[in-house]
């Protein structure tokens, strides 16, 4: 039944394809996080999309839907599967994790079941230690793990987001073998590991890294991205510590469709949401809740994607 | 004493406006099949773009509060918990509302609410420092002990049988694995997409609990309807307080377990309405009445889950990490008006932390006296036919499983435990068990998995989940509850077997 609808509904779209485009979006839009409320997914997802009632902007509301589960696999299983692709239902993604998960496998979605539509947001990954901890630096923490193989606890939110990736490349680019530890409750109950003594350092989110550190809980050693940010410009990034860390584990968030999206209504998707990415009132709410933005259009996109499916087939396939 | 020189901005016209429909709004949409606490802070949070961040602050507050004390109401009228925290209020809150006694059900939870709650909030006011080294005290080891001894309430919860209890509990403890486990990332017996982020709390719950008494109701078919009107007894706000205060020991043991495990993050809010009605239960002189429409069971559970709201919040307020997912939303609250809890937040916002902390104080006792109100009315519920009953329950269900994440798999997932649960009624399980079970898993799970790791690359699995002062004490405790069951359950077999000698 949903597929003779959706076959009438093609049939529809490639007789009135030009027509429609023009008056897309005539109702509103809904978008899938496939993180829970409250989370930093879901927090900025709401603050991008709130200027998309504006007549220069789509012009209609942008509603949010959660769908959490396993890691984020949950909501992208959905998305993947049974979202309608009619320009109605679009999905946030956050590289690397859904791209990771696809690599090892039991999901139903790769990258080529969506279609990228703009980057809002580039959140890297980073290292922090509790504010007593004896490590000040990359190399402290270098020669700690060098001397005690596999006894460097590092906490992060799970396995195959940014910040194992992190790990992983840490291990690789100095020759250690950390252990990485994956908490339940992603980055907030990986942060209170650290805070709390319970494990010697953490892999974190630059964003809740931030905040951990103006309360005074935690020091940041290093930021896992090719140039230092603007909310840290004191702290070095871990190239420049000399380790051969790239922007690989770096958290990127976007909006993208279903594949089968008719191609119109991903040109004016593409064309438009970076543009409302752009708007004052959307940066300052994001730069007040310490979330950095890094806005990049399709085009950009669908070869950050490319790139980072090939890092992580090579990291992972040892794993 | 900084907090009373900021009661005045709680009062102002505007702040005023929103701490009170806050609170009403909260109160309708906690009694709201579905809506959990959390849902309903989420939903308010786009509210709050257009306001100022004290003003925003005092809206989230308010509701909070609000919605877990309306969470009651579905509770006991229609035996349908809004969210674990009120699954112990409805083993003997709606048993008095099926005695017709839904009024003073109502009036006595939201009067343990309201007590429950300042409590709470005056130990977030005066012990936030101290709290927060309690809080980060619990490290995995720990959290896992905690868990044990939640499982080792299991037996002894509202079951006839301490045998029955255990099984129930095992099946909510498998029903925990389904779905793709959350560290490792590995599937357990997914065999439909709808399993694949596991057994949804919320939709369990009602299914667990609200569904078996649909089927039971409509089994009785429609012969005997008129045989069944039950008459309301309306009950006096007065004789409510008279009541609340004879019962010091349900009163207190439910707060101060509210309180001290609502500190711990990760756990508290889901287990302190349960784990005080067990205690409550061992405590108290006339332990056969639980179950039975006992007014003491309906305050522990009421007092214990509303005096977690405040020092739920101190991870958050003091460390920045938010220790449950209310929390965590409300922490998207402060963050879009570009406040860090923390240092920053008392330092240099002191307005808008103590106008909050206030709005929840003040929030409470308005809840209460707006609950009191209505309670009289809403226990009205009661004398609708058992058939109109039904279906109204019937469709309140599938509406609340479908709006936790607007998915009909939580709806077939509802459908199929409600069905599952009515059979095993029938075999003298219950219900209350099976979603402790369900709750504790997760979190015995992932505790022992990542100490275990830790463990591994420290100092070894046995001398870091078996030494340390909290692990012993913890240990203690779980030993100490196992034998007391022991024995609790050799006495009463002394005692029937005695009973059916003579008879």
């Amino acid at each position: 039944m949903k597929r003779l609808i959706a076959g009438a509904a093609m049939a529809l779209t490639g007789l009135t394809g030009a027509a429609m485009a023009e008056e897309y979006p005539e109702r509103p839009i809904m978008m899938m996080v496939s993180y829970g409320a409250g989370g930093a997914t879901d927090f900025q997802a709401r603050i991008v999309t709130m200027t998309s009632g504006n007549e220069d902007a789509l012009g209609m509301p942008i509603a949010i839907i959660n769908k959490p589960g396993a890691g984020g696999r949950v909501g992208w299983n959905w998305f993947a599967t049974q979202a309608d692709p009619d320009g109605y239902t679009l999905g946030a993604y956050n590289v690397p994790h859904f791209i990771a998960q696809s690599i090892k496998g039991g999901v139903e979605y790769s990258t080529d079941s969506f279609e990228p539509i703009a980057n809002w947001g580039a959140d890297p990954a980073v290292f922090v230690v509790g504010a007593d901890s004896e490590f000040n630096s990359m190399d402290d923490v270098v020669a700690y793990a060098k001397e005690n193989p596999g006894k460097l606890t590092v906490s992060g939110a799970g396995l195959f987001v940014g910040h194992h990736i992190a790990a992983l490349q840490i291990d690789k680019a100095a020759g250690t073998k950390m252990a990485y530890i994956p908490t339940k409750g992603g980055g907030a109950a990986a942060m209170k590991a650290v805070i709390a003594g319970e494990v010697m350092g953490g892999i974190n989110n630059l964003s809740d890294a931030f905040r951990a550190k103006e309360a005074g809980n935690v020091k940041i050693l290093g930021v896992a991205d090719l140039e230092r940010n603007a909310f840290l410009p004191d702290v070095p990034t871990m190239m420049e510590q000399g380790l051969d860390v790239d922007n690989s584990s770096v958290n990127f968030r976007g909006v993208m469709v279903p594949k089968g999206t008719p191609p119109e209504v991903i040109e004016k998707l593409a064309a438009t949401v970076p543009e409302m990415f752009a708007n004052s009132r959307v940066s300052k709410k994001m730069e007040a809740g310490g979330s950095p933005m890094h806005i990049m259009t399709r085009d950009e996109v669908i070869e950050m994607w490319a790139q980072r499916q090939q890092t992580l087939n090579e990291l992972l396939a040892g794993l | 004493m900084e907090f009373i020189y900021y009661f005045g901005d709680v009062f102002t016209p505007m702040s005023f406006l929103l701490l009170l429909g806050g609170t009403i709004g909260g109160l309708i949409l906690g009694a709201t099949p579905g809506l959990s606490p959390t849902m309903a802070v989420a939903l308010l949070i786009p509210f709050t773009f257009q306001l100022e961040a004290a003003q925003g602050l005092i809206l989230l507050g308010a509701a909070y509060t609000s919605t877990v004390a309306g969470g009651a109401v579905s509770a006991i009228l229609l035996k349908i918990p809004g969210a674990p925290a009120n699954i112990a209020t409805t083993l003997d809150g709606h048993t008095m509302a099926k005695k017709g006694e839904g009024a003073r059900a109502l009036q006595l939870s939201f009067l343990a609410s309201a007590v429950g709650g300042i409590f709470g909030v005056l130990l977030l006011i005066f012990l936030t420092p101290v709290l927060a080294q309690w809080a980060l005290a619990f490290g995995p080891s720990h959290l896992f002990w905690l868990a044990i001894l939640g499982v080792t309430v299991i037996g002894t919860l509202d079951s006839a049988s301490v045998v029955k209890g255990l099984l129930s509990g095992c099946i909510g403890l498998w029903l925990a694995t389904i779905g793709f486990d959350d560290i490792m990332g590995a599937q357990r017996f997914i065999f439909h997409p709808a399993l694949g982020g596991g057994i949804n709390i919320i939709a369990a719950l009602i299914g667990l609990f609200a569904i078996p008494q649909v089927l039971t109701m409509f089994a009785k078919g429609r012969h005997n309807t008129g045989a069944e009107v039950i008459e309301v007894q309306r009950h006096s706000i007065m004789a409510a307080f008279k009541e609340l205060f004879s019962r010091t020991r349900a009163l207190s043991i439910g707060t101060l377990t509210g309180s001290i495990i609502g500190l711990i993050p990760g756990v508290g809010g889901q287990i302190a309405g349960l784990v005080a009605y067990d205690q409550t239960k061992k405590f108290s002189s006339e332990k056969e009445k639980f179950g039975t429409g006992h007014s003491e069971g309906v305050i522990a559970a009421e007092s214990a889950n509303n005096a977690m709201v405040g020092p739920s919040l101190v991870p958050l307020l003091t460390l920045s990490i938010p220790g449950s997912p209310t929390a965590a939303v409300l922490l998207g609250g402060l963050l879009i008006h570009g406040i860090f809890p923390g240092s920053d937040l008392f330092d240099n916002h002191p307005d808008v932390a103590w106008t909050f902390i206030n709005s929840m104080l003040i929030g409470q006792v308005l809840m209460c006296i707006f609950g009191l109100y209505v309670a009289g009315l809403a226990a009205r519920v009661a004398q609708v036919p058992q058939s109109v009953m039904a279906a109204i329950v019937l469709a309140l269900s599938v509406f609340g499983a479908y709006s936790v994440q607007g998915s009909m798999g939580d709806v077939y997932v509802m459908a199929c435990l409600g069905i599952g649960m009515f059979f095993l009624e029938r075999f003298g399980f219950s219900a209350a068990p099976l979603v402790l079970g369900l709750i504790l898993g997760p979190i015995a799970e992932a505790n022992f998995i990542q100490g275990g790791m830790i463990a591994d690359a420290t100092v070894g699995k046995a001398s870091y989940f078996m030494t340390g002062g909290l692990n012993l004490f913890l240990i203690a405790v779980v030993l100490a509850s196992i034998a007391y069951s022991v024995w609790m359950e050799l006495r009463s077999r002394r005692y029937t077997t005695k009973e059916e000698a003579q008879a």
